[in-house]
């Protein structure tokens, strides 16, 4: 049988809040023991001298392009990204082409992924059919098959008559319902946050203030359905405190947000730059401080990517034609470490963020360093100074506004059920 | 401005919005228009300055007048210039802005004069070609000539920019030409206010260096200059004002409202008009206020200034396509 012993790590386990030195013995794929010091003869020895090693990092939002748009990201090219990226579980959105609405579609996500085998692919179904915010999908059936939630994706379920049935039916299953938090009608046109970057740029612009809308009417429909709703990549100051009034209301509520909204603020647009176009948009100083605070004191459960991988063509446009989104399993975990060294998060509440959180709210038996959890692992240095470079990211698509931004932090292993998936 | 080098005159490649230009780099194009006002008014215009260059207008939006006034102004200065309008053309083939850029650039224009219907695309494309590049417009953002041609129409009148107050009064939101005058105002220190319904105005539009009145009797109070805003046909039933009737009597500039305004106060308008809905017929025809057509006839002179201005460092062609 398989065994992998690693020595002298810095083990990181936020479920059970360990953040001390010691081994860790991966056996037969799962993880066989975690102790100050094993001993196990015929086992390979990783001698981690002292680098992080903690579960691999759960991003629950991920925009593959397969089926349908292969040429701009395939089930493979984000397999290996996510490896890199120290990612062992990603989730992925239902706007594929054909979209995720049907049980074949599940079923094929499935089969290309046990294929692939790099990092484990789950993905989420279409709250409608065809992401066209009418009609419920079949959502029983999509989670007996493999649908960890359901959600139109990048688009908001609109209509308040058909998200209150999205959220009923879900409760009759106990099924998590995910909201892009936007509500179209006040957004319009708009492609960037209002303020004064978009005035002077005169681009059509979106109020902070669409974002909780939106929020606040899914929260009345989650008091009256009880179902658990999911508000993601959470960017305003108001859309936090929406999330934490409603936690503190006892309503089961979770949210996210992705390194973006932390990292950036609405200026990185500059003259502009595509690559910084995002839904929802980069906000102001004000609303980022914000979301580093609903990070810090847990409002905010979990860090995804929000990976959207685009070819040049659909980036190397003017601003109003360009698609939205950016590509970001490779950079998760640095742009995450940045909450770290600037001191908003301890190692093990950051780690929290990107393994057990999500892991706890999609209910996946992973993000966890527990005798017999799968070996799902991340080993890394969090203090390893690089920067940047979008030239080598192993995504099919390049398109990030990070590029040359100095990082501190790298991925230097990552294991899924015991196999390395990555090393550098 | 002995021994002073080009650089220093006017150092810029393109023209693409009055962001980033100086207070000398203003003066100077309208100086060299002023003379070519003159130029433009006797019988003999044509002059060779511009001979064996090729100019090519390029808009991918309609438009008559401000095509039309480049047009004139390269052929005054001895130029050949060729109209394109993308918007029927290649747009509709599914062409990237990007695929046109490199198709006109293997023509090897000089210059290229652009209009195009989203902000930020103008600056696109220049960064593609190794022509200078003009602006002629790009969605809400800028239109430099435009603000060019209106400070010379004021100082023309006026004898100065500096120390004026300007009201700019309208769709300030979908404004290209209120952004650039803001900023040409404001470099030239001139103190700027906009009036407009809530709806017309863009946010935090203060921080451009605005003062901000959504009332005509008191943002005209005291101004030098009116300048009014065109507003589309399509903004005008309901989408941002409820009617053309709720809009004139309120924001469009008629006598009575104008009267808030210093007795000399000068009336401005970019064309084309909307009689009746920003600008009551009366007051846009009144020939001892209005500057409506002496902004046309400056129009032509500060375009030529500027293709004299970004065409004198021109050599003899970039050397990217050399070897074939």
């Amino acid at each position: 049988m398989n065994r992998l012993l690693f020595r002298h790590a810095r083990l990181l386990d936020p479920g059970s809040g360990l953040d001390a030195a010691g081994d860790l013995l991966v056996e037969g794929g799962r993880i066989a023991a975690v102790a100050g010091d094993i001993s196990s003869a015929d086992a390979e020895i990783v001698h981690a001298d002292e680098l992080c090693l903690a579960p691999g990092l759960v991003d629950m939002r991920v925009q593959l392009r397969e089926p349908g748009a292969e040429h701009m990201e395939s089930i493979e090219t984000a397999g290996e990204a996510a490896a890199a990226g120290g990612i062992t579980t990603m989730v992925a959105l239902p706007n594929t082409d054909p979209p995720v609405d049907d049980v074949s579609v599940v079923e094929f996500l499935a089969r290309r992924a046990r294929e692939v085998r790099l990092a484990k692919i789950h993905t989420y179904a279409a709250a409608t059919k065809s992401l066209t915010g009418r009609d419920l999908t079949e959502m029983g059936l999509l989670s007996a098959n493999g649908a960890l939630g359901f959600t139109d994706g990048v688009k908001a379920v609109a209509d308040a008559l058909v998200m209150r049935r999205v959220l009923a039916y879900a409760r009759t299953f106990d099924l998590l319902v995910l909201q892009h938090p936007e509500e179209p009608s006040l957004a319009g046109a708009g492609e960037v946050n209002e303020g004064e970057t978009a005035t002077r740029l005169g681009l059509p612009a979106i109020t902070p203030v669409a974002e909780v809308i939106m929020i606040e009417r899914d929260l009345r429909l989650v008091e009256i359905t009880g179902a658990r709703y999911h508000a993601a990549h959470v960017s305003t100051a108001a859309g936090v405190e929406a999330v934490r009034r409603a936690k503190a209301q006892g309503l089961p509520v979770t949210c996210d947000t992705a390194p973006p909204y932390f990292a950036l603020n609405e200026t990185a647009i500059g003259d502009y730059r595509t690559f910084a176009k995002l839904s929802p948009p980069l906000r102001s100083e004000r609303d980022r401080q914000a979301v580093i605070e609903g990070l810090r004191d847990g409002t905010i459960d979990a860090i995804a990517s929000d990976h959207a991988p685009w070819d040049q063509d659909s980036k190397r446009l003017p601003f109003s034609s360009a698609a939205y989104g950016i590509v970001g399993l490779e950079t998760l975990l640095p742009l995450s470490l940045e909450l770290y060294h600037n001191g908003h998060l301890s190692l093990l509440e950051l780690v929290r963020r990107l393994t057990a959180n999500p892991a706890g709210l999609l209910r996946l038996p992973v993000g966890r360093l527990t005798p017999g959890a799968p070996a799902d692992l991340v080993l890394f240095d969090p203090d390893q100074s690089w920067r940047i470079s979008t030239d080598e990211f192993r995504s099919k698509s390049k398109n990030a506004p990070f590029d040359g931004r100095p990082a501190q932090g790298r991925v230097r292993r990552t294991i899924v059920d015991g196999r390395t998936i990555f090393q550098a | 401005m002995h021994g002073a080098t080009r650089e220093a005159v006017f150092p810029h490649r393109h023209l693409l919005g009055i962001e980033g230009l100086s207070p000398e780099d203003i003066n100077h194009v309208l100086d060299l228009a002023d003379g070519y006002v003159e130029l433009s008014r006797q019988a003999e215009k044509k002059r060779a300055l511009l001979r064996g260059r090729t100019i090519i207008n390029c808009f991918f939006e309609n438009s008559t007048r401000t095509r039309t006034s480049f047009e004139v102004a390269g052929k005054r200065l001895g130029g050949d210039v060729i109209n394109m309008s993308v918007a029927a053309s290649s747009m509709h083939k599914g062409e990237t802005l990007i695929d046109t850029a490199m198709t006109l650039n293997a023509m090897h224009p000089d210059v290229l004069i652009v209009r195009h219907p989203e902000s930020g695309a103008v600056q696109l494309l220049s960064e593609k070609l190794d022509c200078a590049v003009i602006n002629a417009g790009d969605g809400s953002h800028e239109h430099p000539t435009q603000a060019l041609l209106d400070a010379l129409t004021i100082r023309r009148r006026k004898g100065r920019l500096g120390g004026l107050t300007v009201a700019i009064c309208g769709d300030v939101l979908h404004s290209r030409v209120a952004r650039s005058n803001i900023a040409l105002l404001n470099t030239m220190g001139a103190r700027v206010r906009v009036v407009a319904p809530r709806t017309l105005l863009p946010a935090e539009i203060e921080r451009l260096g605005v003062e901000v009145f959504y009332d005509m009797a008191e943002g005209l109070a005291d101004v030098d200059i009116v300048m009014m805003l065109r507003l589309q046909s399509e903004r005008m039933h309901g989408a941002f004002v409820p009617s053309t009737r709720e809009y004139f009597h309120f924001f469009g500039l008629d006598y009575d409202k104008l009267r808030a305004a210093k007795p000399d106060a000068l009336i401005m308008h970019p064309g084309p008009m909307n009689r009746g809905v920003e600008i009551g017929s009366e007051v846009a025809d009144d020939i001892d206020r209005s500057l409506i057509r002496q902004q046309v006839e400056m129009g032509v002179a500060v375009r030529m200034a500027c293709l004299e201005i970004l065409t004198r460092d021109l050599g003899n062609g970039p050397p990217s396509m050399a070897g074939y």
